[in-house]
């Protein structure tokens, strides 16, 4: 498998074979760096951390600061982890990974975090129709219906959909294309949406 | 430069003639057929411009056969071959939406000179 971190940048449209208009999501991804690499003998487990996003040494904890120290990178913003990271040759601490790891068609997954929508209603959070608008109705276009019976069971079973928090979860979005690959400007240029909000934080992983 | 326009920027057409709404234009499109090309012309007048970059399009409607036929057009498109401004029109507004309501004499654009 082989990863990078990287930031949405938005949506555009390129022309495509037979002149046909493919949406597509620009990422700047990369340049990210090697902080750490677990094995399974001090792990138990292999992975790559790498980090992503030069930022000012205030800005980062003096515990981050000192574990970036370790690989001899610039302080970093972004550090995730990439389990079973295989890259030709050995991964040394402080490498640089760039996006030309990747290259035109492709299949990734992405994964981010989507917008948060806050506390949404029915309709919004799981597609209900609402009520009616019309008749002598009040109060009740947007409102879920009846949640459950009577006196048997007596209760709200569990898990029925009703209001509440939206958004902001962690999101993978797979066998997305890599429709364009630029190395110079660290761009990547990915078929379809991805999830998250413009400079959103995403990576993007290879099988 | 914008680094979402970075991606678009080697696809956008750079001979793209002058054309506003209410303007009389033939567009060339590559019609393609099975494995074979050619190209087919639409004619008609401008009624929207619409985006920028590369997602602009225009819309342009004319009248085939007594029913009135619209195609949005996407400007920078490949298949899109040329775009030939016939008559420059006079009008008061960017979208002429207001032609759809009308016909014959009614829907006449005055020439601007």
């Amino acid at each position: 498998m082989i990863g990078i971190i990287g930031r949405k940048l938005g949506m555009t449209r390129i022309f495509g074979e037979r002149g046909k208009a493919i949406p597509v999501t620009v990422i700047e991804a990369g340049p990210c760096y090697v902080t750490q690499v677990k094995t399974e003998d001090t792990d138990g487990y292999n992975a790559v951390q790498l980090g992503f996003d030069e930022t000012k040494e205030k800005r980062v904890t003096k515990p981050v600061l000192g574990h970036l120290k370790k690989a001899g990178v610039k302080p970093l913003r972004v550090l995730r982890e990439f389990r079973d990271f295989e890259l030709e040759g050995e991964l040394q601490l402080g490498q640089e990974i760039r996006v030309d790891i990747f290259k035109e068609g492709d299949k990734v997954s992405v994964t981010g975090f989507t917008k948060g929508r806050g506390f949404a209603g029915v309709v919004k959070r799981h597609g209900f129709g609402g009520g009616p608008k019309t008749h002598g109705q009040s109060d009740r276009w947007r409102a879920p219906g009846s949640i459950g019976q009577s006196s048997f069971p007596s209760r709200v079973l569990k898990g029925l959909r009703m209001a509440g928090r939206m958004g902001n979860t962690r999101v993978t979005v797979k066998n997305l294309e890599v429709v364009k690959v630029d190395p110079e400007n660290n761009l990547l240029v990915i078929k379809g949406a991805v999830p998250g909000a413009i400079k959103g934080i995403v990576t993007i992983r290879k099988q | 430069m914008n680094k979402v326009d970075l991606v678009s920027a080697a696809q956008l057409k750079t001979d793209v003639p002058e054309f506003g709404p209410g303007d009389t234009v033939a567009v060339h499109v590559k019609v393609i057929e099975g494995d074979k090309e050619r190209i087919q012309v639409f004619q008609g007048v401008v009624i929207s411009r619409r985006g920028s970059g590369i997602n602009e399009t225009f819309t342009v409607r004319k009248i085939s056969d007594g029913i009135g036929v619209e195609r949005i057009f996407p400007l920078h498109s490949p298949n899109v071959t040329k775009i030939e401004r016939l008559r420059r029109g006079k009008v008061r507004r960017a979208k002429l939406f207001y032609l759809r309501g009308r016909s014959g004499k009614a829907a006449r654009i005055e020439e601007k000179r």
